[in-house]
């Protein structure tokens, strides 16, 4: 498998899902899973997959002894994998900036020169085909796709290709040429495609002109939370809460929240709106919120990581994602099992599997402003959706989603 | 002998437009006028008129034919502003003589599983509408969706009722048929009539479906299957919406041909047709049936859960019935025809929050596309409705409180009115008594004409003064009070 981000140190819901579907195919059996990163930290979960980051894998010839590697990467990487690696080695990259291994640096994140990274990255998923005896490769989002079409061409091995989002939802319709191109190309070399979401599926056939039979959804599920996180202690302000959480960034409609709210001040004056996150839209949103005149009960508390996420939850009566495109929207079933009733626009993937919330058009503020009143003033329709909500939630595990994977995996390898 | 009980069910709630919080204390209209009309008006002309007109059809042709009809009062009131051309209709079947109409709650409401009280009034209220349009008195009742339960028989007995009509819910039932004619365990007197509900499935439900494996059903085979139930079991009691007829099952499946074809069937086999009327009077009770919890017809289970199943149903129903007593006692008429149109019990049907076969009848029949937008909207409205009933008597005052204040209010009235039927009773005495006096005078006057003219002049003031005494110092208090209580 090839990806970009891994618990503990994500950035998006890529990684949370990567992560998931891993340890859900892992619990299925009988797997045996590699999981490419670029950039690993040493403190992932390594019980069901073996972890290998880009950035120990060497693509130019190193004399090395074992102890200097075993001191170096040893807590990366396991030296006699480096070894096996080296040997693999298929064209001379020592024009490129190689360090003292004969490694290349990576940030696992997304830098400015992004798709230089994705190149090496795919330059080094080159060496690991070549290396390791696998059945199928496995590509998550855009990022990894020339990575996964470069280890099928060198190994010949079936190509399947994961959609966790496409440029259309980030980009609400804007498309960057050479995302796309990046895209179809992926689409196009593989042997089959899966995507979060039905909504996901139409754009992915649609919009880059794929045959629908090579094109299957499988939603995305949720990792139970520890009883710690489930426990967590806050100090819950007098007011109802109403909650985002997210990128604030034009996918995800924060303008659309922000009127919602102003809407519902109008009336009810006994609650708070925290829209947590940050992003490009952050300093408009706020100047939004003064406009309004609302801007004494709408807090934007900035980034939120870890913990603090659930801790923002708990405190939380409602969760709103308006998002106006979203490939999936993980964080919705993350409020459902924190117990915080949801409101999701209709244009997110996750409501295609969900029941017990409330979904609204993204544009249509006054259904969401009636909404959001109705949870925060009806104690029986926070309770409905709070229970029934949970228990849902709960039913969506990653070990069916990661099942629907392996029968792809099997039709696939059967069909060569 | 065999007979075959017809019932039919017309009721079509009023439902509600799409009512923002925003609007609760400024929008006092809550009704989607538009998919009310379009909805009655299809259905009428789908089903209601030409099911009729085959009824009407069939009593003609077939002296021996007979059956009931059952008709909410909203959904009257929707076909009397919509379809009247369909009352018409009805009035013609009634006037036959051998088309019965059922008793009911006037708005469709489960008021009998809170409120007594509201449901007496309510069937009273339906009582005196069918009164009004049809001219006839109904002798049995059929409460809505045929809940039932043993608590409600005395109070349908004592309401004066023969007979009750419920579903042959199999979990009630057990071994035994519902093709007899019961008693009611809590009121012996009150008979029960059961629901056939396999038999009349079959009409309702699984006519058109070609995957049963009775497809297709033929008059000629169902009149068989009732003419070879067991020798002492005399009726069968087939209960369903009128709307089976050209809206569930399509007139293109020959659902009216079948209906057309049953008497004729019937008369062969010595099959009759009875009203629940003529059940009742007709058969003794073979037993008496117990039933502690409220069965219904409706949903899987047949029990009040497709109203009551999950929080937010029954919330909506407590906060409805909530302020029953406050609307009660007042006399707005805005107020009180929204208050039997909330009542209706789709409401709550449309906020269930069931799976599978009973979900899909759910939001098959739900103008919303979740039952939490049901549960929104009619909230919202429910809101602005206590609002309303606030504003008419502040809540500050309790309801026993308010009560008191009100039969003051009453008995004062009253106390009024006897006065002043007091007072004029008594004038009329005085006038009497002048009247006989004069007549008297003249004939004293004729006898000794100087002597007796001066003591009748001050008999007859004196009678007056003590009247106007009586009356006068009560009159100005009563009116002192009066204002001060509205």
């Amino acid at each position: 498998m090839f990806g970009w981000e891994f618990p503990p140190h994500i950035l998006g819901g890529l990684g949370t899902a990567s992560y998931g579907l891993t340890k859900g195919m892992w619990e299925c059996g009988d797997m045996d899973i590699s999981f490419v990163i670029p950039k690993p930290w040493g403190d992932e979960d390594k019980s069901f997959a073996h972890i290998i980051g880009a950035s120990q894998v060497p693509i130019a010839w190193r004399d090395v002894n074992r102890e200097y590697v075993e001191q170096r990467i040893g807590k990366y990487m396991d030296p006699d994998l480096y070894f096996k690696l080296r040997s693999h080695i298929y064209a001379d990259f020592n024009y490129m900036r190689t360090n003292d291994l004969g490694c290349l640096e990576f940030s696992g994140r997304y830098p400015d020169n992004l798709l230089e990274e994705i190149n090496n990255y795919s330059i080094c998923a080159g060496v690991i085909a070549r290396t390791l005896d696998f059945d199928i490769i496995h590509s998550h989002d855009w990022l990894t796709y020339p990575a996964g079409i470069h280890a099928k061409q060198v190994t010949g091995k079936p190509l399947v290709i994961h959609v966790h989002a496409t440029d259309f939802d980030r980009s609400r319709g804007n498309v960057n040429p050479t995302v796309f191109g990046i895209e179809k190309d992926g689409m196009t070399h593989a042997d089959h495609i899966i995507t979060v979401s039905n909504l996901t599926r139409n754009t992915v056939i649609e919009k880059y002109g794929i045959d629908p039979a090579k094109v299957t959804t499988v939603h995305n599920a949720v990792t139970p939370l520890s009883d710690e996180l489930l426990n967590v202690q806050v100090n819950k302000p007098k007011e109802k809460v109403v909650t985002f959480l997210g990128r604030i960034t034009m996918q995800k409609g924060p303008e659309y929240f922000v009127e919602a709210a102003a809407k519902v001040l109008k009336n009810n004056h006994n609650v708070r709106f925290v829209m947590a996150g940050s992003g490009d839209m952050m300093d408009k949103m706020i100047l939004l919120a003064a406009e309004r005149g609302i801007a004494d009960r709408f807090h934007f508390p900035g980034f939120q990581k870890g913990k603090q996420v659930y801790e923002m939850l708990k405190a939380s009566d409602v969760y709103i994602m308006p998002s106006v495109s979203e490939p999936f929207g993980i964080s919705p079933l993350e409020a459902m099992q924190m117990g915080v009733p949801s409101i999701i626009s209709k244009q997110s993937g996750c409501a295609e599997i969900l029941d017990n919330v409330i979904k609204t058009d993204y544009w249509d503020i006054d259904a969401m402003a009636d909404a959001i009143h109705a949870i925060i003033t009806y104690p029986a329709m926070y309770n409905q959706l709070r229970e029934d909500g949970l228990d849902e939630v709960n039913r969506i595990t990653w070990d069916k989603a990661g099942a629907k994977v392996i029968d792809i995996y099997r039709k696939v390898i059967e069909n060569r | 002998m065999k007979a075959i009980c017809f019932y039919f069910q017309i009721h079509q709630p009023f439902r509600l437009k799409r009512y923002r919080f925003f609007d609760i204390g400024n929008d006092h209209y809550y009704y989607d006028d538009f998919s009310n009309d379009d909805i009655v008006t299809r259905i009428a002309q789908r089903s209601y008129m030409p099911a009729a007109e085959a009824l009407l059809g069939m009593l003609e042709k077939n002296p021996q034919f007979r059956c009931a009809l059952s008709i909410t009062g909203v959904a009257l009131e929707q076909c009397e502003q919509y379809v009247p051309e369909f009352i018409d209709l009805l009035k013609k079947l009634v006037a036959t003589g051998r088309v019965e109409i059922l008793a009911e709650t006037y708005a469709h409401s489960l008021s009998s599983l809170i409120d007594p009280e509201e449901f007496e009034s309510q069937v009273k209220v339906h009582d005196d509408k069918i009164q009004e349009l049809f001219g006839v008195k109904p002798k049995v009742l059929r409460n809505t969706e045929l809940v039932y339960c043993d608590e409600l028989a005395p109070q349908i007995l004592a309401m004066g009722y023969k007979g009750v009509i419920t579903e042959g819910a199999k979990h009630i039932l057990g071994w035994k048929s519902p093709n007899y004619v019961y008693s009611a365990a809590s009121a012996p007197k009150l008979k029960i009539l059961l629901r056939n509900a396999k038999l009349s499935d079959d009409i309702a439900k699984r006519f058109s479906n070609p995957d049963w494996d009775e497809y297709p059903l033929t008059a000629d085979k169902y009149i068989d299957w009732i003419a070879n139930t067991p020798a002492d079991e005399q009726i069968v009691n087939l209960f369903m919406n009128l709307e089976t007829f050209g809206e569930f099952q399509a007139r293109e499946s020959g659902i009216f041909q079948f209906l057309e074809a049953l008497p004729y069937f019937a008369k062969e086999r010595g099959v009759e047709f009875w009203t629940p009327t003529d059940a009742v009077t007709k058969l003794k009770a073979v037993g008496e049936l117990s039933i502690m919890h409220p069965i219904s017809w409706t949903d899987e289970s047949r029990d009040t859960s497709a109203w009551l199943g999950n929080k937010l149903q029954n919330e909506a129903f407590q906060k409805l019935y909530s302020v029953a007593e406050r609307v009660r006692l007042c006399d707005d008429r805005r107020l009180k025809q929204d208050w039997y149109y909330l009542q209706a019990a789709d409401h709550l049907f449309y906020m269930a929050t069931k799976h599978f076969a009973d979900g899909a009848a759910h939001s098959n029949f739900s103008p919303y596309e979740t039952p939490f937008q049901a549960f929104t909207n009619y909230m919202n409205v429910l809101s602005d409705f206590i609002v309303r009933v606030e504003e008419q008597y502040p809540l500050s005052i309790e309801n026993e409180e308010l009560n008191a204040l009100l039969t003051t209010i009453r008995n004062q009235e009253r106390e009024i009115e006897t006065l002043n039927k007091e007072v004029s009773s008594m004038r009329k005495n005085i006038e009497h008594f002048n009247e006989e006096h004069l007549l008297r005078e003249a004939k004293a006057a004729e006898a000794a004409k100087p002597v007796a003219e001066k003591k009748p002049a001050r008999k007859a003031c004196k009678p007056k003064a003590e009247t106007a005494a009586k009356a006068e110092p009560k009159k100005p208090a009563a009116k002192k009070k009066a204002p001060a209580k509205k």
